[in-house]
């Protein structure tokens, strides 16, 4: 009955492809890390085992592999161990000879990568992301979460107020021209190719470092604790200006020169033409063609919202901002598999839901592939 | 050569083209003129002046060796990447785009699966696994493989539009194959557009490169432009105004993206002319 109903066949087949990505980026996410020449499991060993009795180091390593799923695991949780007895080679003194004897190690048994992978797409499914190795007892997910609410609360006002105004004068350039655009544009294509991060530094220097209006660096001043009182907030909101405009500037630059190309070929069409010719009102054109004009902007604002969590890495970065850049670039400088593979797959699946939500979304606004729907239904 | 005239006649396409091959003949030619040299020459971060005419940095090396390294290894690194995900990217897109059926299903799918995994992502994954052996060149591969989904769906839509032409149907009942019609017929159509879509991948492989050294992932065989950013920021030189440790390579890293966006925005107006005016 519902896979009768055209749209609700077309979000069900949308839904089933984004899944599919998803778990092709899992998997990818599970053994891009594995490709290289290093195995971090043994780093992180060699690191924290140094110093300890063999007993203890013994201890740790099997505390770690069953942290990190290397080893197989029993019904209730415990280590599974090769209980098969084996007969290993020794050295006989007294016999002046080797001789068989059973081994009295008693070793878990190593979970395959194929293991290994399917444990991790069940954690990742049910959203665990595993345990930090830098902060090693805390769980990435915990990190995660309270380093997100900064990145959000940085990313989501300025890719909101860059697409305004960007969209504004990208418009105001296409139905002007003259003037006004053979000034705009080419400033607005310098901006916008100026890499967010070369700006951000460039602002910390002039503004920070030379003139000393704003702070370098950080989300709020060293000396205050987070809580919720007026002198925490406007610590945070001084802090937040520069990282704000480094972002805003070269966003709104791209906007306007999006907005600006798709004006001009809206302006050309027929439909505009013949509305003009009928003689509608100047300000009712404006309105058909800037209404057809903002659908592919339109987008352009959900996919930069699914980009958000990924998008300030760097300027996070540039700025310290106590933000997911941040706890990435400290998960990078520490070899923090972890926490490198969990920020990446919340960046990733941010991005699907963003796409997916735009292709719903275009499905029903746009005319043309809201009819294209219909007809396939029928 | 008439298209060459028409864009000989915009400003945008001479500035731009002009500024992108004057860099590329400072980066080659430079060496000739100029000692390049990773040796201590003075002393941390000294000033510019005589002599260092940029100054050195933290480990009292010449900036301006420095640069024209950087500068080689980000233009080696955007042409690599660029090269590699424009073939790519137009191979698939015109094959998958001509032939239809189900190779264009697969290719399709396949193009649209990694462009919504988040390439940056995958830079950022495979970087972070090779510690030891990170050399540009790795780089740039992973770069080139990560980004030819952007060329493949563009150039399929063209290569989808073009298959039923006339002169293709005509090409057909002579019995040409499947490769000869391709480059016999369809590529011709499409090189500008292919063009188009290289010099845009050139200026992010340049791009990818700096975003990745500037995270701690760059490079390890070599400086890049990227790479001296890098070293500015964990130096503590932006903090101590040290601005002739991070204000040339931006310079540079921005001055070569902006030549790219100007070819790209110029030949964009010369081929479409409607936004001519």
């Amino acid at each position: 009955m519902l896979r009768q109903h055209p749209t609700a066949r077309f979000i069900l087949q949308r839904a089933g492809w984004y899944l599919l990505t998803f778990l092709v980026a899992v998997t990818i996410n599970f053994f891009l890390p594995r490709l290289g020449t290093s195995n971090p499991v043994d780093i992180i060993l060699a690191k924290s085992t140094g110093g300890l009795s063999a007993q203890a180091a013994r201890e740790k390593e099997e505390s770690y592999l069953k942290e990190f799923g290397l080893v197989k695991l029993d019904g209730h949780g415990n280590i599974r161990r090769d209980t098969t007895i084996r007969m290993v080679k020794v050295w006989d003194a007294s016999k002046q000879a080797s001789v068989s004897k059973p081994d009295t190690l008693i070793k878990p048994i190593k979970a395959s990568s194929l293991d290994q992978f399917f444990t991790y797409v069940k954690m990742s499914l049910s959203g665990d992301l595993g345990t930090s190795f830098q902060k090693y007892p805390k769980k990435v997910l915990d990190v995660i979460v309270q380093a997100v609410p900064w990145t959000i609360a940085l990313q989501l006002p300025t890719i909101v107020f860059g697409w305004i105004v960007g969209n504004v004068l990208g418009a105001l350039a296409a139905y002007r021209r003259g003037m006004f655009d053979r000034v705009f544009f080419p400033v607005a294509l310098l901006i916008s190719s100026i890499p967010f991060f070369v700006f951000g530094m460039l602002l910390v220097y002039y503004f920070a470092v030379v003139l000393g209006w704003f702070p370098a660096m950080g989300g709020y001043a060293d000396e205050i604790i987070p809580s919720f009182s007026f002198e925490f907030f406007g610590s945070v909101a001084y802090h937040y200006v520069l990282p704000f405009f480094s972002i805003f500037l070269i966003l709104a630059g791209g906007q306007a020169i999006g907005m600006r190309s798709m004006g001009i070929y809206e302006l050309g069409t027929d439909y505009i033409k013949y509305a003009k010719w009928l003689g509608i009102k100047e300000s009712r054109v404006l309105i058909y063609l800037f209404r057809n004009a903002m659908l592919p902007q339109l987008t352009g604002l959900a996919l930069s919202l699914g980009t958000m969590i990924g998008g300030a890495l760097i300027t996070e970065m540039i700025f310290s901002y106590p933000g997911l850049g941040m706890a990435m670039l400290s998960a990078i400088q520490n070899n923090d598999y972890p926490m490198i593979q969990g920020v990446t797959l919340i960046i990733t699946t941010c991005v699907l839901i963003a796409n997916f939500t735009v292709d719903i979304m275009i499905g029903f606004l746009d005319p043309r592939v809201k009819a294209g729907l219909q007809m396939g239904g029928n | 050569m008439k298209l060459l005239k028409n864009l000989l006649k915009s400003p945008m396409f001479v500035i731009g083209a002009g500024l992108f091959f004057g860099t590329i003949l400072v980066a080659l030619l430079a060496p000739l003129f100029y000692s390049v040299t990773l040796d201590r020459v003075g002393e941390q971060y000294a000033a510019p002046g005589m002599g260092h005419w940029l100054g050195t940095d933290n480990l009292g090396r010449d900036y301006i060796s420095l640069l024209i390294m950087g500068l080689r290894s980000s233009l080696y690194v955007g042409f690599l990447a660029g090269i590699i995900a424009t073939a790519v990217g137009t191979l698939l897109g015109i094959y998958g785009g001509f032939k239809g059926g189900w190779i264009d299903d697969l290719l399709n799918m396949l193009t649209n699966l990694f462009i919504v995994i988040p390439s940056f992502v995958v830079l950022i994954l495979i970087s972070a696994s090779f510690k030891d052996g990170r050399s540009l060149t790795l780089i740039g591969l992973i770069i080139g493989a990560t980004t030819w989904t952007w060329s493949a769906r563009a150039v399929r839509a063209q290569s989808s539009a073009l298959k039923s032409r006339d002169h293709i149907w005509l090409a057909r009942i002579n019995g040409d194959g499947t490769l000869a019609i391709l480059v016999k017929h369809i590529l011709p159509y499409l090189l500008s557009y292919v063009f188009m879509v290289f010099i845009l991948q050139i200026a992010s492989g340049i791009l990818s490169e700096a975003a990745i050294s500037m995270i701690g992932l760059g490079p390890l065989d070599t400086q890049s432009l990227g790479v001296i950013l890098n070293d500015a920021k964990s130096n503590g030189a932006l903090g101590d105004g040290v601005w002739w440790a991070f204000i040339p390579s931006t310079v540079l890293i921005t001055m070569i993206v902006f030549a790219l966006y100007l070819i790209n925005t110029s030949m964009e107006g010369v081929f479409n002319p409607r936004l001519r005016k």
